[in-house]
């Protein structure tokens, strides 16, 4: 065989390499760039556009929809909201995770009872969360007022303090999702190897001292992905807020992603709520390249 | 014959998490384990009040539920008629009946179009695959919320709005599911595939009789979290239908607070009734569904 044949048949199997990788590729393409890539592109212009569900003035504007953000108190506002959940809300979310794995992971009996109680919430709607919370949170006929003037403790008026609602959204989402942490935690302790601890007890390492010589640091590469994933997923908070204070009382519990909401379905002013969810996305940004500098650092 | 080897490696840290059978080693029943089991119990406790307070309120009359004074039996006794009005009402059905049929198509094409995305991406060498790689990759990073507003008016451009196209086209992309098949294919000897190729079989094939069987439970755990997903999502939902008929059960859910008002019992027994299904679902799958989750759990959202 001379080596133009051979080198035509490699050009021609690369030639059907290229077909069907793309072939292979082309319905993922299709709806990547039709709901993902070019949503993305066209809500950048659009928030360049003075556009409204109205059809108002949808011509170019520059950045003033930026500028406009930049000084607009009510979008700073639920901006530091949406930061101040995050951080109130990703200590407990980790924390509590890490010590419900850590019990169970001691081996206590009915592993899946526990496993159920505690994960199960995640498993539930939004909705369905919120309406369990608005009904134990109700000021005169809620489980939680009743349970706090048992023990001779003053009512709290929960979602209709400003100082207390975003709390109180944050006990609800706590019981709601660190379910999910929990899960991932409890995989990455039963993910070290049993030496480690046979090894320590022969050295009269009792529970303790193994929590804290062995399964902790094991853990701290898990700890690192799982608060990244949790500060991602805090940042975006809607649906419990929206459904139980609906931002209330007096925006003190309105996320940014609310905000976004309203310009553009109740404000109708698409144009503008596309460049809030520009400047929203920047944060998410940042947070992502960190995550992301940070798992490289941990891989190389 | 090589499945269960590539399931546990691939599975990884998730496979263990079926083993019932913990470190024998340490199993004295010493004060710190009493301890332990203790505050297991106080948090499982806690964590089951909501859905125990749900569950008294729903069974009760509804003059019983808004009674100032608080009880766990209620004077006049339990009751189904909050779940007599709810399902007169025939909306939870409905829904449930939406929710269902949506989520099962998102799942269904998020699977097909992911798996083959994978495929390509783990097996095939074509020109601008590495270009294809990072877009996917570096698109696990946009939150959704940034999307409602262009997809939306997209939406509104397209006339989906108020079907269930508009429901399901946009959850479809799952980056980081591809993401985690690509993983797994990675894994699976080329040598199984080589035979096949000398008989002459062609790519697609391949990847439905030998690629496809062997992961199985890398399906399963895509599915399991994509449909949670689906089946939970309230924002776009909410903002693509505003047809009472297409309402899926998260979104209809937040209507009844206003049709109901302060009954009390009743929106207990339909949030009740819509946690039912994935709860039930999980108790006759919850090992899979764990593993599930741990797999694709830190790649994932």
């Amino acid at each position: 065989m001379s080596s133009t044949t051979l080198s035509r048949r490699r050009s021609v199997s690369r030639t059907q390499s290229n077909i069907s990788g793309w072939g292979f590729a082309a319905p993922f393409l299709l709806f990547f760039l039709v709901f993902l890539v070019w949503p993305i592109l066209y809500g950048f212009y659009m928030s360049l556009t003075g556009k409204s569900l109205t059809g108002a003035n949808n011509g170019l504007i520059g950045f003033s929809n930026y500028t406009e953000a930049f000084g607009d108190a009510d979008m700073w506002h639920s901006l530091g909201n949406t930061l101040y959940f995050t951080v109130i809300s990703t200590v407990p979310l980790v924390l509590v995770a890490l010590v419900m794995a850590a019990l169970l992971n001691i081996g206590l009996p009915a592993q899946w009872l526990w496993r159920l109680s505690y994960f199960a919430p995640y498993l539930l709607a939004s909705t369905v969360v919120s309406l369990f919370f608005t009904w134990m949170y109700n000021p005169q006929l809620g489980l939680f007022n009743d349970m706090l003037s048992k023990v001779g403790l003053p009512k709290v008026a929960w979602l209709n303090d400003p100082n207390v609602a975003m709390w109180a959204i944050v006990i609800a989402t706590l019981w709601w999702t660190v379910g999910f942490n929990f899960l991932l935690y409890l995989a990455a302790m039963q993910n070290i190897p049993a030496q480690h601890y046979e090894a320590a007890s022969l050295d009269g390492a009792g529970a303790w001292r193994q929590l804290f010589s062995i399964t902790l640091p094991q853990l701290a590469p898990t700890t690192v992905m799982i608060v990244l994933l949790q500060i991602l997923a805090s940042l975006k908070i809607f649906d419990q807020v929206y459904q139980m204070t609906a931002g209330g009382p007096a925006g003190s519990t309105r996320p940014v992603v609310q905000y976004i909401f309203e310009t553009g379905f109740t404000g109708y002013r698409l144009g503008y709520s596309a460049a809030i969810s520009y400047i929203f996305f920047g944060l998410i940004l940042v947070v992502s390249i960190m995550q992301f500098v940070i798992t490289r650092r941990r891989s190389a | 014959m090589a499945t269960p080897t590539l399931t546990r490696t691939a599975a990884g840290s998730a496979q263990s998490l079926g083993n019932h059978k913990l470190r024998p080693v340490r199993k004295k029943p010493t004060i710190g384990r009493i301890a332990a089991v203790a505050l297991a119990a106080v948090i499982a406790v806690l964590w089951l009040i909501p859905f125990a307070w749900a569950t008294v309120t729903a069974f009760k009359s509804e003059t019983d539920a808004a009674a100032s004074k608080i009880s766990w039996v209620p004077p006049s006794g339990f009751t189904f008629d909050a779940f007599a009005k709810v399902f007169q009402d025939g909306n939870i059905p409905l829904w449930t009946w939406n929710s269902l049929y949506t989520s099962a198509a998102i799942t269904a094409i998020t699977l097909v179009i992911s798996a083959l995305v994978a495929y390509a991406l783990s097996r095939i060498d074509f020109k601008g695959k590495r270009v294809l790689m990072t877009v996917i990759i570096a698109s696990i990073i946009v939150p959704p919320p940034v999307l409602i507003i262009p997809l939306f008016y997209q939406m509104l451009s397209l006339n989906l709005i108020d079907t269930s196209w508009a429901i399901i086209l946009p959850q479809v992309i799952h980056p980081a599911m591809v993401f985690v098949l690509k993983r797994f294919f990675d894994q699976i000897p080329r040598e199984l595939e080589e035979a096949a190729v000398m008989d002459g079989a062609s790519r697609l094939r391949i990847f439905t009789q030998i690629i496809l069987p062997l992961s199985r439970p890398i399906l399963a755990a895509v599915a399991i979290f994509v449909f949670i997903g689906a089946w939970n999502n309230f924002l776009w939902p909410f903002i693509a239908t505003n047809d009472s008929n297409l309402l899926t059960l998260p979104v209809g859910l937040q209507t009844i607070k206003s049709a109901y008002g302060i009954q009390y019992a009743q929106n207990m027994a339909s949030a009740l009734l819509a946690a039912l299904p994935l709860i039930v679902v999980f108790l006759f799958f919850q090992r899979q569904i764990i593993k599930g989750i741990a797999t694709t759990g830190l790649a994932g959202t």
